[in-house]
C-alpha cells in the first residue's frame, strides 16, 4: 500500500512541479529568475501589475471570457434545440441527417478552417468579434452529446405534457431542459474551456492587438517580452484562473461530459 | 396527425443546422473542390482546376515528407503516456483516502489552457537558466541538452532531407515536445477512460484469480489487460488520430516550426501553406490527404472497435 502512495505521489509531484515553478517564478525579480533556487529570495507581487502595464492584458482577458461566454451560450442553446429535434421529434430523414452530423465529427478541424477563413474574409468579418463567435458556435459534438442525454429521459414525461396541451416548445423548455441540466452543464463547461483555450481560429482571424484573446495575446507577449520570465509566468498564472475555477466548480459535470463524449469515437 | 406539415422539427433544428451547413458541411465540400484547383489568395495566378496536380506536388515535396516524419516522431510518446495512464488508473482504482483529490490534481494539465502551459515549458526548457537543465546539472553533473534550440533527436533524423544520420543524434526540440506531451497526457482523459474500464471488470474474476494465488502481475496480464483491451484499442486509435493532426499549436507557440523546420508537423505545414503562402488550393489538398490518413484509423476503430466498451 505504501508502494501505491509513493508511486502516485511521484506522479502527482511530476504533474504539479511545473505549476509550482511557474507560481514561484512569477514572484521573483528578473535577476533572481536566472539564479538557481526555487523559492524567491524576495517576493515581488507587483509583477502581476506590471503585466498590465506592458500589454493590454485586461483586454485580452475580457475578450477571451466574453467570446467564450457567447460561444457557450449559443452552442448550448442551438445544440439543445437540435438535440431535441433529433431525440424527441419525429420527422422524415431524421436518422440520415444525424448520421451526417456524426460523419462530420470525424473530419479534422484543419479541413474546415481554410474554407471558413475564406468565407469570413468574403463576409468582411475578419478581425471581428462576430467572426470569432459565430463559426465556433455550431457544434455537431454538442448536438450529439445532448441527444445522448435526452434519449435517456423517459418519453412518458413528454406524453404527459402533450396530453395537457403543451406545444413542442413547452415540452422542450419546461420538461426536457430542466431534466437535462447535467448534460447542459457538462456541455457548457466543455465548450467554455474549449473556446477559452482556442488557438487556431483566433490565430488566423485576429489582426488587431485589441481583439486578441488570451492565448494569442500570451503568445505575442512571450515573443516580445520573453526575456522577462517572471512577468510572463505571472501572466500565465492569471490566465489559468478561469479554467481552474470552472474545473473546481464543475468537475463532476465536466468529467461526465468527457466520458459521454468518448462513447462514440 | 402525420399528414400535417410539422413545423416544429424545422424550427428546432434550423439554427444549429444552418450553422452546420455554413460552417461545417459546406466548407468540407468546398475544401474538397478547392483542393483540385490552384487557388492562391494572392492571385498571382488565375484560379483554375488543376486535377491531381496538387497531390502530385505534395508527393514530390520533401518539406511535406519531413513534416510527415516529424508528425510521426512527435507521436512516439503515445505508448509511454498510455502505459502511465493505465498504471495510474490501476493504482487509483481502490478504496483509499484522497483518490478524488489525486484524480483532480493529475487532471490539471488537461484543464489548463494550452498556450500558458506551452510558454511555461518553453521557460522550463531554457538551456541556460531553465529548471530542467539546472536539475540535470545538479543530479548528473553534465551540461543539459539544448532542447528546443537543437535539431538533434533520439532517432538521428536528418534536417534537410529525409534520412538518418549519426550527426543528428541527441536530445533536441522534438524530444522536448515528446516529454512535455507525455507529462500532459498521463493524468488526462485516458486515465479516466481506464478508470471507467476498470470498474467494468467483474469483481469475481479478480477475486477468483487472487484465491488461486495469482501474483499481481499475473492478474493484470491474464485478466485486467484482456478485459481492458477494447478501452486500450479505443485510446490508441484516438491518440493516433489526434497525433496525426496535432502539433500546430506547439510548433507555433514554442518553436515556430523550428529549429530548421524540425518541429513542423503536417498541421503546421498546412498552416504555413494556407496562411503564410496563401496557397489555398494546395493547402486544402494536403488537409484532405491528412484526412485520408485519419480516415484509415477511424474506419479501423469502426470495424474492430467494441462500441459497448466505450460506454463509461
Amino acid at each position: 500500500m505504501l508502494f501505491v502512495y509513493v508511486v502516485l505521489g511521484l506522479f502527482a509531484v511530476t504533474t504539479l512541479a511545473p505549476f509550482v515553478w511557474m507560481l514561484l517564478t512569477s514572484f521573483k525579480s528578473l535577476q533572481d529568475v536566472d539564479k538557481p533556487g526555487l523559492v524567491p529570495p524576495a517576493w515581488h507581487p507587483e509583477n502581476y501589475k506590471s503585466v498590465f502595464a506592458q500589454v493590454p492584458f485586461g483586454l485580452y482577458y475580457l475578450n477571451s471570457v466574453l467570446i467564450a461566454a457567447w460561444v457557450t451560450f449559443l452552442t448550448v442553446l442551438t445544440s439543445a434545440m437540435a438535440a431535441f429535434a433529433f431525440a424527441r421529434l419525429q420527422w422524415r430523414g431524421r436518422n440520415s441527417v444525424f448520421i451526417l452530423y456524426l460523419a462530420t465529427m470525424m473530419i479534422p478541424g484543419v479541413v474546415t478552417m481554410i474554407p471558413n477563413y475564406t468565407v469570413i474574409v468574403r463576409l468582411h468579418l475578419l478581425d471581428s468579434y462576430t467572426g470569432l463567435i459565430v463559426p465556433a458556435a455550431f457544434s455537431a459534438f454538442g448536438t450529439f452529446l445532448l441527444r445522448q442525454f435526452m434519449t435517456s429521459i423517459p418519453k412518458a414525461l413528454d406524453e404527459a405534457a402533450t396530453i395537457d396541451g403543451a406545444s413542442a416548445w413547452t415540452v422542450f423548455w419546461d420538461v426536457i431542459m430542466p431534466i437535462s441540466k447535467a448534460g447542459l452543464a457538462a456541455l457548457a463547461i466543455l465548450t467554455f474551456l474549449g473556446n477559452y483555450g482556442s488557438f487556431y481560429w483566433p490565430m488566423i482571424l485576429i489582426k488587431s492587438e485589441n481583439l486578441r484573446t488570451l492565448p494569442i495575446g500570451m503568445m505575442y507577449y512571450d515573443s516580445s517580452y520573453g526575456r522577462e520570465t517572471n512577468l510572463i509566468m505571472a501572466a500565465g498564472m492569471m490566465s489559468l484562473i478561469p479554467p481552474l475555477l470552472l474545473f473546481i466548480i464543475g468537475q463532476k459535470q465536466m468529467l461526465r461530459g468527457i466520458q459521454m463524449g468518448a462513447v462514440k469515437g | 396527425m402525420r399528414k400535417r406539415v410539422n413545423l416544429a422539427p424545422v424550427l428546432f433544428l434550423a439554427p444549429n443546422f444552418l450553422g452546420f451547413l455554413v460552417f461545417t458541411a459546406g466548407p468540407i465540400v468546398y475544401s474538397l473542390i478547392v483542393s483540385f484547383t490552384n487557388w492562391n489568395l494572392q492571385r498571382t495566378v488565375t484560379t483554375r482546376a488543376v486535377g491531381w496536380q496538387n497531390f502530385v506536388e505534395i508527393a514530390r515535396d520533401e518539406r511535406f515528407w519531413l513534416s510527415f516524419l516529424n508528425t510521426i516522431y512527435l507521436m512516439l510518446g503515445i505508448p509511454l503516456s498510455i502505459a502511465f495512464s493505465l498504471w495510474i488508473a490501476i493504482l487509483l482504482h481502490r478504496k483509499m483516502k484522497g483518490v478524488n483529490a489525486l484524480k483532480t490534481l493529475l487532471f490539471l494539465p488537461s484543464v489548463t489552457s494550452g498556450v500558458a502551459i506551452m510558454i511555461l515549458w518553453k521557460a522550463l526548457y531554457n538551456p541556460d537558466f531553465g529548471p530542467i537543465n539546472r536539475l540535470i546539472e545538479t543530479l548528473l553533473h553534465v551540461h543539459g541538452p539544448q532542447w528546443l534550440l537543437s535539431t538533434t533527436n533520439v532517432a538521428g533524423l536528418n534536417v534537410e532531407h529525409v534520412g538518418i544520420t549519426s550527426k543528428q543524434v541527441g536530445l533536441g526540440a522534438r524530444d522536448a515536445l515528446n516529454i512535455m506531451g507525455v507529462w500532459g497526457a498521463i493524468g488526462g482523459s485516458n486515465m479516466l477512460l481506464y478508470l471507467a474500464g476498470l470498474t467494468n471488470i467483474p469483481e469475481e474474476l479478480i477475486e477468483a484469480a487472487q484465491v488461486d494465488g495469482a501474483s499481481r502481475w499475473a492478474t493484470f496480464r491474464s485478466i485486467m489487460w484482456p478485459q481492458l483491451a477494447p478501452t486500450t484499442f479505443f485510446i490508441v486509435i484516438m491518440s493516433i488520430i489526434g497525433g496525426l493532426q496535432g502539433g500546430f499549436e506547439t510548433a507555433r507557440v514554442m518553436t515556430n516550426g523550428g529549429p530548421s523546420g524540425t518541429t513542423s508537423t503536417m498541421a503546421f505545414y498546412i498552416f504555413r501553406k494556407a496562411f503564410e503562402e496563401y496557397r489555398i488550393g494546395y493547402a486544402s489538398a494536403v488537409s484532405w490527404l491528412l484526412f485520408a490518413m485519419i480516415l484509415m484509423f477511424t474506419l479501423l476503430n469502426w470495424k474492430f472497435g467494441n462500441k459497448d466498451a466505450n460506454l463509461a
